[in-house]
């Protein structure tokens, strides 16, 4: 059973807002894959996903705080680990 | 949001250290086990809450921040709904009654929630845990009265949705809901924890507010979405408090290690009886379909949980055995769950329908295994009955599973055309149960499932009519007697088709299209 590789995910409204966090997100994660649902999106990611703060900086054009990423989250899965710079979800198998 | 980011001074670790860990202390005059007496009964023995790892370092400054602008966008949304007739957007009017589901029978639970939360967070010893339990108590205050303010707008054209407090307390199928929290909020701390943050959280919400909340903003519900995704946004910090505290029992003492598993085996269990009333929403409810409950659980329960269940293996954790039964059943709640509620509609507080020709066929190509074998030919029998005017509806009470409180339709795993009943003693009365997994955990716990209030027990008892009635009058009828202890409007029961809903609908539908 511990043959299967765990994936992680990350859930987001599609809204003006997450455009750039979306994007930035696939940029960075070149593993992840992007799903589509009606108002939604889900990037899924084999073992680990992470968010950089100054990656959504530079497509937004001003400083981002990460936390702010709670506004439009909608779910998620994978241990959360938290810093100013970067938002990491892993499973530790 | 265009918010400006301070610089700050401390990084985040250390700014939640501060404003976290630094309100604690260690009480002197009287004994910490005497201050938070109910931390320890249970058996979970923790030696250092300074483990405590906090999984998002939210400060209460920075809380009150994103709340507050989580609000700001739901009440803008809420309010455009209600000023442009939102309503009348939605795919059709069937599609109302996933909102009289919504607010009768999960809303209350946010607020049972928040009840329970504002309970733990006094109860445990760790600063950590208790600042995150009393953040959680009040998102889930905000999600009831959310719930409550964006239904309010079909309350008022549409029948069904008034007395949910009422029905929540006493309307029979609410009872399976009500009950899963009772048996959470009657346990100690860390079973409360585990049984909300894994089952209801992690489990639970990802399938109610994820696909099914997406597929109502796929049928025109701009409230439902708005409400959903905003109370969605919580709960993930919600399911990821509770894995935090799983994790951290299990590492704080190998004996925590068979009563996690146990918890874990029994909320499974619970959680999933619970999710047949979405499995029935997301199958037969929505007009408009986004993906079928067996295509949601897959994402959301065999690879989440799959991957949950693998990540706590390196502790001697294992995927629960009640797993292989809820795979065998997949495929047959939904239609199980809309059958039973149909055969049934003169009692529920909301209208039910036979799926038609179209949808049969969705259904086929969704179930192929068991939809068109076990199912259709039902479907397509009562649609008989219906067009000969002698429409079936079952005149009894169903027979109650004493732990999940489920109408005893459930079939045998692997055999779906054998019901399944288990039956349990004890102190000289019977008991029966749903499966072999629900007498599992009565049989844990005799003492406490023996006080299930079963709906339709109190029925038969007489304790369910209005207050001075007198049930050896001449020509008591009891069913209305009940329906009106109940306040049950025969207007929100029974078919959808020829409903007062489906009429006004329409009409107002048709009004927003023509000038007459």
């Amino acid at each position: 059973m511990s043959r299967t590789e765990s994936s992680v995910f990350v859930a987001l409204q599609a809204n003006a807002d997450t455009r750039e966090l979306v994007e930035a997100i696939l940029a960075d994660n070149p593993h992840a894959v992007l799903h589509e649902d009606p108002a939604m999106v889900r990037i899924s990611a084999v073992g680990s996903l992470s968010v950089h703060a100054e990656s959504v900086s530079e497509r937004i054009g001003r400083d981002y705080d990460l936390q702010e990423m709670h506004i439009n989250l909608i779910s998620l899965s994978g241990h959360v680990d938290e810093t100013d710079e970067t938002f990491t979800l892993s499973w530790a198998n | 949001m265009d918010l400006q980011v301070a610089k700050k001074k401390l990084g985040l670790k250390e700014r939640y250290a501060l404003m976290t860990r630094g309100l604690g202390w260690e009480t002197t005059y009287q004994k910490m086990d005497d201050v938070f007496p109910m931390d320890t009964f249970e058996g979970i023995k923790i030696h250092d809450w300074e483990a405590w790892e906090d999984p998002f370092r939210l400060t209460m400054d920075s809380y009150w921040k994103y709340q507050a602008e989580k609000e700001r966008k739901l009440y803008a949304i809420v309010d455009a709904f209600a000023q442009n007739n939102g309503h009348l957007t939605v795919s059709d009017a069937r599609y109302i009654n996933t909102v009289k589901l919504f607010i009768n029978a999960l809303a209350p639970l946010e607020y049972q929630s928040h009840r329970g939360f504002a309970h733990i967070g006094r109860q445990f010893r760790g600063v950590g845990p208790r600042v995150a339990c009393l953040m959680q108590s009040l998102d889930e205050l905000r999600h009831a009265q959310t719930q409550v303010h964006a239904i309010s707008n079909y309350n008022r054209y549409y029948n069904g949705m008034a007395e949910f407090r009422h029905h929540f307390d006493y309307m029979p199928y609410l009872q399976v809901p009500r009950s899963f929290f009772e048996d959470a909020t009657a346990a100690g701390p860390f079973e409360f924890i585990t049984a909300i943050g894994f089952s209801f959280e992690y489990v639970l919400t990802n399938l109610v507010f994820v696909p099914f909340i997406s597929g109502a903003a796929y049928n025109g519900d701009m409230g439902a979405m708005t409400f959903g995704f905003s109370a969605q946004s919580d709960e993930a910090r919600h399911m990821t408090l509770g894995l935090e505290v799983i994790k951290f029992m299990l590492e704080q003492d190998p004996g925590n290690v068979p009563i996690v598993q146990k918890w874990l085996n029994k909320w499974t269990w619970r959680g999933v009886r619970v999710l047949t009333l979405v499995a029935m929403m997301q199958d037969y409810m929505l007009p408009k379909r986004v993906m079928s409950w067996a295509e949601a659980w897959e994402i959301y329960f065999e690879e989440n949980c799959g991957a949950l269940f693998r990540d706590l293996e390196r502790y001697g954790i294992t995927m629960p055995p009640c797993v292989e039964q809820v795979r065998k059943e997949r495929d047959h709640l939904s239609h199980m769950a809309w059958s039973q509620f149909y055969q049934g509609r003169g009692t529920n507080d909301f209208h039910t329908w036979l799926p038609s020709a179209e949808e049969m066929d969705w259904l086929s190509a969704k179930y192929p295994e068991t939809f068109d074998q076990y199912y259709r030919p039902r479907f397509e029998y009562w649609a008989k009955l219906e067009a000969e005017g002698k429409p079936f509806e079952s005149a009894g009470m169903p027979m109650q599973c004493q732990l999940c409180q489920i109408p005893m339709f459930f079939t045998e795993p692997g055999e779906p055309l054998v019901l399944a009943q288990r039956h349990r003693h004890h102190d000289g009365e019977q008991y029966h149960f749903c499966s072999e997994y629900c007498a599992e955990i009565f049989d844990d716990e005799p003492e406490k499932y023996i006080q299930a209030k079963i709906p339709v027990h109190q029925i038969y008892q007489g304790k369910q009519f209005p207050e001075g009635t007198d049930p050896t009058a001449e020509g008591f009828d009891p069913a209305a007697a009940v329906g009106a202890f109940l306040r049950l409007d025969p207007a929100s029961t029974g078919n959808f088709v020829g409903s007062q809903d489906e009429a006004n609908f329409n009409m107002w539908r048709g009004l927003t299209r023509s000038n007459d």
